[in-house]
């Protein structure tokens, strides 16, 4: 159709900033934020002032206006906050992509801040005593933490498929040793052995502590504008190669037990529309970053987008499968096990370093960079090309 | 009395299972035009779109489609009963049903009552109901004896 924009390498992604990222923080999550929109910025070399759009996750405390005040932007023409939490992250990529080149904005930035070491601020600490909607069928009876939800659904799935502990292991270790590449990982300096993951409590079986992501503050924010200005920016672009969302009507948040088939993957709506926007398929990637709150996520994640076979994301872990110089390095800063945990937008920063050269734990040879976000519900994902 | 987060009783998706569940009947959702049955309850025939639901009873047997055990921190309320398991049924009759439930040696035993290595999936469980508020009935499972197994 004439009257349809291809969003196809139309904009990039021209600046990344993040603060440090640790526990109990003395910063408020909206300094937070302003540090790391201001040092997205810089990146770019752009000024704060030529912001004309906002996007952020459904969950973000900091509100747009409050940002455009503190940082002095002028005219916003365009600003969303995209449903479902961390299945939301790649999202705000999109919605930035989609109003650059639909002319509703000239500079988009997008952000996550986010204070999460203080107990009260967990929002399953916070369950109700009386429950309501999905809550209904799950907290009743003990399912209360997002860690239950998935323990339950990785049962079932190591059940079916043969995955054992040592495939989760290998999924916690490689991005462990990634991390330790990287000294802004809150992990870095931290090796862990297998003996160590073994070792580690439990937190819902089949999860161990190295199953699930950290509990950390910080802010992480972008910058996407057009591909024309991007090659005057400072920095060597990322360009949206393709962004894509999803969910088909058997999806909800977290894991889905009452759908027909659970171990199919929630990814399936948004892989097909990803694909068909993509010249690069799921066998191009030399470099991936996964949305990884829990270690099975990503065997999800590895079958959902096509990088193996329904059952095979276990197997593909094997001989090191998914760290640095295997087959497909996964979350090459360490992900949100092992570097910081903020929805996934750090899985973005990532892949922005991937296409510059400059990641901790670059990959050569790589051209293209698939990001996503959490596939156990709604979700979205990005190709990023140099 | 537990401190698990109990659910709203009155809602109108929802009241028909609760009253169902007080009157110890396990109930799911059944469309008036195609006959599919659904759970959880939500409004529409999510087959056909139609409209309007009824409840009817299932026998309320399963097996274990997986199960997880959940170890502290919890909520203040279970800190006293980690670690207890966690339970997916299957249901016999309508194998795509599945309920989440806890599984327990009695109708009134705590949920950490089954010790976890007695729990594999696949395990046969039916249902029990216990009173846990004025107005909450849980339905809960317990391990079924082994009627109809060969010996």
């Amino acid at each position: 159709m004439s009257d349809t924009i291809s969003l196809k390498d139309r904009t990039a992604i021209v600046g990344i900033g993040e603060t440090t990222f640790g526990k109990g923080m003395a910063e408020s999550e909206e300094q937070l934020a302003c540090m790391a929109i201001k040092a997205a910025l810089d990146d770019a070399g752009i000024a704060p002032s030529e912001v004309d759009g906002l996007c952020s996750l459904n969950m973000e405390n900091v509100w747009q206006h409050d940002i455009a005040r503190d940082l002095g932007m002028k005219e916003v023409t365009y600003y969303a906050q995209i449903p479902a939490g961390g299945h939301g992250g790649c999202g705000t990529v999109g919605h930035a992509a989609m109003a650059i080149a639909t002319g509703q904005a000239k500079v988009v930035v997008g952000w996550r801040s986010r204070k999460r070491s203080g107990r009260a601020s967990r929002i399953w600490a916070q369950t109700e005593q009386r429950v309501q909607g999905r809550d209904t069928w799950l907290r009743p009876w003990g399912i209360i933490r997002p860690v239950d939800e998935v323990g339950v659904l990785a049962a079932r799935y190591m059940h079916e498929f043969g995955a054992t502990r040592d495939h989760l292991a290998n999924v916690a270790l490689a991005f462990r040793s990634h991390a330790n590449r990287n000294p802004n990982a809150v992990m870095h300096g931290k090796p862990m052995t297998r003996e160590d993951y073994f070792a580690a409590r439990w937190i819902s079986e089949p999860l161990c502590l190295f199953d699930c992501c950290l509990e950390t503050d910080g802010a992480i924010a972008f910058v996407v504008t057009s591909a024309e200005r991007a090659r005057d920016c400072r920095a060597r672009p990322a360009y949206i190669h393709a962004v894509a969302q999803g969910f088909d009507g058997g999806s909800t948040m977290l894991a889905n037990y009452f759908t027909a088939d659970p171990m199919r993957s929630q990814a399936a709506t948004c892989a097909k529309s990803l694909w068909r926007q993509s010249d690069f398929g799921p066998s191009d990637m030399k470099v991936a970053q996964f949305y990884d709150a829990f270690t099975p996520e990503v065997f999800f994640t590895l079958e959902g987008y096509g990088f193996c076979g329904r059952g095979e994301g276990a197997a593909f872990t094997e001989d090191g499968g998914i760290a640095l110089g295997g087959r497909l390095p996964v979350n090459t800063g360490g992900g949100s096990l092992s570097e910081v945990y903020l929805h996934g937008f750090n899985m973005i920063t990532e892949g922005v370093k991937q296409m510059r050269g400059t990641s901790t734990g670059q990959v050569d040879s790589a051209d293209c960079c698939f990001v996503s976000s959490s596939d156990l519900g709604p979700t979205c994902a990005v190709v990023l090309r140099n | 009395m537990t401190a698990i987060p109990l659910p709203y009783t009155d809602e109108p998706d929802t009241r028909g299972f609760w009253q169902a569940a007080r009157e110890g009947r396990l109930v799911v959702q059944c469309c008036t035009a195609c006959g599919h049955r659904q759970f959880p309850p939500h409004p529409f025939c999510e087959n056909c779109a139609h409209a309007e639901t009824e409840w009817v009873e299932t026998p309320g047997r399963g097996n274990i489609w997986s199960f997880g055990v959940a170890h502290g921190p919890s909520l203040p309320g279970l800190q006293d009963v980690v670690p207890y398991p966690m339970i997916v049924v299957e249901l016999d009759e309508h194998p795509h049903i599945r309920m989440v439930g806890s599984l327990v040696t009695g109708p009134d035993a705590p949920i950490n009552s089954v010790p976890a290595g007695d729990i594999r999936i696949g395990l046969p469980v039916e249902v029990t109901f216990a009173a846990v508020s004025d107005d909450v009935t849980l339905p809960r499972w317990m391990p079924r004896r082994s009627e109809g197994r060969k010996p």
